[in-house]
């Protein structure tokens, strides 16, 4: 079989695996949706290493395939293909894609076990990674845009899982909103390479570009913005970036696959695809730059001081998003998709680890209310601070070696890229310390009741709430089940998150600087026409910012140790003492509110004016009102002639026969 | 004669009808003045049948007379059962089809 | 010439005054009287323009028969004295003669200012048999059959229609009372009320 037809079967798989389970919804018992959903991805990770290896076996300038299944639109100039691209980029993607999302479906058999959505669930799941599959197999933009926006509509689906919530679906549709904008974005920019190159298939856009743009062309520039600006939606960067705190709203293994391994990386993932486009316009990719290094910085500075533990993790994955779009915008490829790799493996593990002491807080998500459940959950505290471990960049970590290869290649590009190094820096000794912060104040420290509950073996429970609100809820279809699973207790969920443990310890050494450069080599077919793929930082540079890199993380965490460890109290009153940094900072630099002040609240007004003025009083009172009264002061004045009365009719007929006869005689003389 | 002056006659009888049924109040009244117009119209066939040398005109006028009789038969059949069921022989009277 | 001017006149008048009788007298009876006297009339000018045949129809059927009936109908139905001015109040009433006025002038002015030139002659050269039975009779069965046979037919319908309408209605409670199209418009009568249940 060849590699694209590997490539089709990695597609059909969870689309075979989304109609079998909610086409026989009624009829699956108990696991079985569950068990379809994660055997459906698993045949889909095969699927895809079985591409890898066909891949492979191709030589070395070949290995960029395009299969198209039909035409899907063929008129004048114009071509639309049902085809997929297989080469190293769209195989790396989907192999991290099907991978993580079949441990995550794994860990959701066990996690989701008492939800009364559990069928829905699996079926929205597979859906989704059947969409990030389709958007990175896409071989044109059409199916690009598709697979995007099937993106955006299962992110949809899955935020606002318990549907009965109100903050789950306000989220949803926040969501759902912000991702529109950026699928018009990608429209746009897809229409404006459309319009210049003739065509919509990456391979002649592509080869097209340098002939009909110059650097820096107006069009070029406008076009790779509009695509940023999809970019950005998806991948949570500034301003776009609003939705993913409120995307919390959903079940966990939903944070963890769509909004930490595998959706939001779509941005880079297109970033770095257009690679060509980008190239021919540095201004944009300057100014994706610099948005991904501000997206990082902002998002850490926040992650310092929020209190809900799935938005802390958020805010994280905000802000090493924005490493990895600082990546791919500097032109270092590798190093950019080398980190969302190892990202998509520490930040599921965390997720993951989220979850399960969640569940054994009673869905109290609240680090002010947790503490010392270290005895009582080794196996999620073992697993979560390697998770951490992997975050802060500890030294030899996954974590480690991606980060700091981004920074050293910035440092690398010189010139201003120098500020935006710098604040990667910072932003780094930042996500050291609030990394720890997760791990002391969740697992350190005096015991919570629920902890101490724990130790005796006992399961917290509480009455169902809903965590941000507090309002109590029921645990029927559209609420969380009534049971909490954690990792100690169900054997999937540890199945789940041992390797990816397992891999955030070691996935680093695939690309050790001057040692195994195996990822590099892989991707670089895809990034030959790339004039920036050969500007390595030499080997002893990228040396020296690993041992800085060593330096800022072992910092962090020394400096969170103390503070959590040390002297517990100290935050408090740091927090007291600059109460207007840490209110600007906990109310996440007041984005939310601006933007209700200059969008949400100007088109709410005009809505309310289309509403009253226009369509109640001009559409409704003046047009459809006139029509009918004019028409019906036509007819009453039609019926007025009809008196009944035998005479007027006489008279009518008389006098019309008169105006006929005037009528001959004007026009006979 | 002049054709002519036949022909002023009969629209002179003709508007003596319409006259009539407009001013009238009994509907025999009315029929009346109908068959007037009616005749009137006979008139102004016959002359201009002699006008044009054609007897067409004459057989027209004999149809019409034949239709009159018709109608005038119909009209007081109504004129009869309206008086059988004591409703007013009174032209104003009667605007039940109002509307 | 001289006789035939004098009869016109004669003739004339008389349909003149037989109309402007109908339409002035008050009671219905002399009004019928003064229709046949038109009618009579009538007949005397057909003559004058050689239409013998529908002159003689004329007096047989119209003045004859249909008369008869008329007088016969105003002798069944009273033929009251209108108790009110015959000519009516109301607007119709007061504008009608109005309204004729302006016709009898529209076409009088359409008749002697047409540019009909044959208007102002004697008619086309007739034979002497113009206008006689045969002739009539020839164009009935020959060129006009149809509307021969239709208008037997149509008089065929009016009696049927005559004797439907004038017949006495057996099995009505209530003859004394007068009905009214209201009484047909009732909501609880009618097919869709009944289909409804």
């Amino acid at each position: 079989m060849s590699a694209t037809s590997w490539g089709w079967l990695v597609l059909l798989f969870p689309l075979a695996g989304t109609l079998v389970i909610s086409l026989g919804w009624r009829v699956w018992p108990g696991r079985a949706p569950g068990v379809i959903g994660s055997a459906a991805i698993g045949l889909s990770f095969v699927s895809a290493v079985l591409m890898l290896l066909e891949l492979l076996d191709r030589p070395h300038d070949s290995r960029s395939l395009v299969d198209s299944a039909y035409t899907y639109a063929s008129t004048g100039g114009f071509d639309a293909d049902m085809a997929i691209l297989v080469d190293p980029l769209s195989v790396l993607m989907c192999l991290v894609v099907s991978g993580v999302s079949f441990l995550i479906h794994v860990y959701s058999v066990a996690y989701m076990k008492s939800d009364r959505g559990y069928t829905r669930f699996f079926a929205y799941l597979n859906f989704f990674v059947f969409s990030m599959l389709l958007l990175v197999l896409a071989a044109n933009f059409v199916i690009l845009i598709v697979g995007w926006a099937f993106v955006g509509a299962a992110s949809y689906l899955l935020i606002s899982f318990w549907y009965r919530r109100r903050t789950a679906t306000a989220a949803g549709i926040k969501a759902f909103v912000i991702n529109v904008i950026g699928d018009v974005g990608l429209v746009i920019g897809a229409f404006l390479l459309f319009d210049a190159t003739g065509a919509l298939d990456y391979a002649t856009v592509f080869e097209q570009t340098p002939r009909v743009f110059a650097t820096n062309d107006g069009q070029l520039v406008a076009a790779c913005l509009m695509l940023l600006v999809g970019a950005f939606a998806k991948s949570a960067q500034i301003p776009l970036h609003t939705w993913l705190p409120d995307a919390m709203e959903g079940p966990t293994p939903v944070s963890a696959l769509i909004h930490a391994a595998t959706m939001v990386t779509a941005g880079v993932y297109l970033i770095a695809r257009m690679h060509p486009l980008f190239e021919q316009a540095p201004a944009a990719a300057d100014v994706s730059a610099v948005i991904g290094a501000t997206t990082l910085f902002v998002a850490a500075t926040i992650a310092l001081v929020v209190t809900d533990l799935k938005r802390v993790i958020a805010y994280s994955t905000m802000s090493q998003i924005g490493y990895m779009v600082l990546g791919v915008s500097v032109f270092a490829y590798s190093a950019g998709m080398f980190h969302l790799m190892t990202h998509a493996f520490f930040k599921a593990l965390l997720f993951m680890g989220a979850g399960s002491v969640i569940a054994a807080m009673a869905n109290e998500q609240s680090l002010d209310k947790m503490g010392g459940l270290r005895k009582a959950m080794p196996f999620t505290y073992v697993t979560f601070t390697i998770g951490a471990l992997a975050l802060a960049a500890f030294p030899l970590t996954a974590g480690f070696f991606s980060k700091d290869e981004i920074l050293a290649y910035t440092l690398n590009r010189g010139g201003a890229y120098t500020i935006l190094a710098v604040v990667g820096y910072v932003a780094a000794l930042l996500t050291a310390f609030y990394a720890f912060r997760m791990v002391f104040r969740v697992f350190h420290g005096e015991p919570c009741p629920e902890a101490r509950e724990l130790e005796q073996g006992h399961l917290a429970h509480s009455d169902p709430v809903n965590p941000a609100t507090g309002e109590p809820e029921d645990v029927e279809v559209g609420y969380p089940g009534p049971e909490h699973h954690i990792a100690e207790r169900e054997w999937p969920m540890k199945a789940a998150m041992a390797p990816l443990a397992l891999l955030a310890l070691v996935a680093g050494f695939l690309q050790v600087p001057g040692v195994t450069d195996v990822l590099e080599k892989f991707l670089e077919p895809t990034f030959e026409s790339s004039h920036y793929v050969h500007e390595h930082p030499s080997d002893s540079s990228e040396y020296i910012g690993l041992v800085i890199g060593a330096v800022i993380s072992l910092a962090g965490i020394a400096v969170a140790a103390f503070v959590y460890l040390r002297r517990p109290g100290v935050t408090k009153h740091l927090a007291e003492r600059y109460r207007g940094v840490h209110d600007f900072l906990a109310n996440k630099w007041y984005f939310d509110e601006l933007y209700e002040l200059t969008v949400v609240r100007p088109f709410a007004a005009a809505g309310r004016f289309g509403r009253t003025v226009i369509e109640s009083a001009f559409i409704q009172g003046f047009l459809v009102g006139g029509t009918v009264r004019l028409v019906q002061a036509g007819s009453s004045f039609a019926r007025s002639i009809q008196t009944g009365e035998l005479r007027a009719y006489a008279a009518l007929l008389l006098m019309g026969v008169g105006g006929l006869v005037l009528y001959f005689l004007i026009v006979a003389s | 004669m002049d054709i002519a002056w036949f022909v002023v006659l009969s629209a002179f009888i003709f508007c003596i009808g319409a006259a009539g049924v407009m001013t009238r109040r009994s509907p025999l009244v009315v029929l009346l003045c109908l068959e007037l117009m009616l005749n009137a119209g006979n008139l102004a066939l016959i002359a201009f049948s002699k006008m044009v040398g054609n007897q067409e005109g004459q057989v027209f006028a004999l149809i019409v007379m034949v239709v009159a009789a018709c109608e005038v038969v119909i009209g007081l059949g109504i004129i009869v059962a309206m008086y059988r069921r004591r409703v007013p022989i009174d032209v104003d009277a009667l605007s039940e089809l109002r509307g | 010439m001289l006789f035939e001017q004098f009869l016109f006149f004669v003739a004339g008048f008389g349909a003149v005054a037989g109309a402007l009788g109908v339409v002035l007298l008050r009671n219905p009876f002399f009004s019928v009287l003064s229709l046949v006297a038109h009618l009579i009339s009538l007949a005397v000018l057909f003559l004058l323009l050689s239409a013998a045949f529908l002159a003689a129809a004329q007096v047989v059927v119209y003045a004859g028969a249909v008369m008869v009936l008329y007088v016969f109908v105003v002798a069944y139905v009273g033929g009251t004295e209108e108790d009110v001015r015959p000519l009516a109040t109301g607007a119709v009433g007061s504008l009608g003669p109005l309204f004729a006025g302006a016709l009898l002038i529209e076409l009088t002015i359409a008749v002697i200012g047409s540019s009909l030139s044959a208007l102002d002659g004697e008619g086309a050269d007739i034979g002497a048999s113009f206008g006689s039975p045969g002739e009539i009779g020839q164009l009935l069965l020959t060129k006009f059959l149809l509307p021969f046979e239709a208008a037997s037919f149509l008089l065929l319908i009016a009696a049927v229609g005559a004797v439907v309408l004038a017949r006495k209605r057996r099995g009505l409670e209530e003859p004394e009372q007068a009905i009214s199209v209201a009484d047909l418009m009732r909501s609880d009568v009618g097919t869709q009320k009944e289909a409804a249940g």
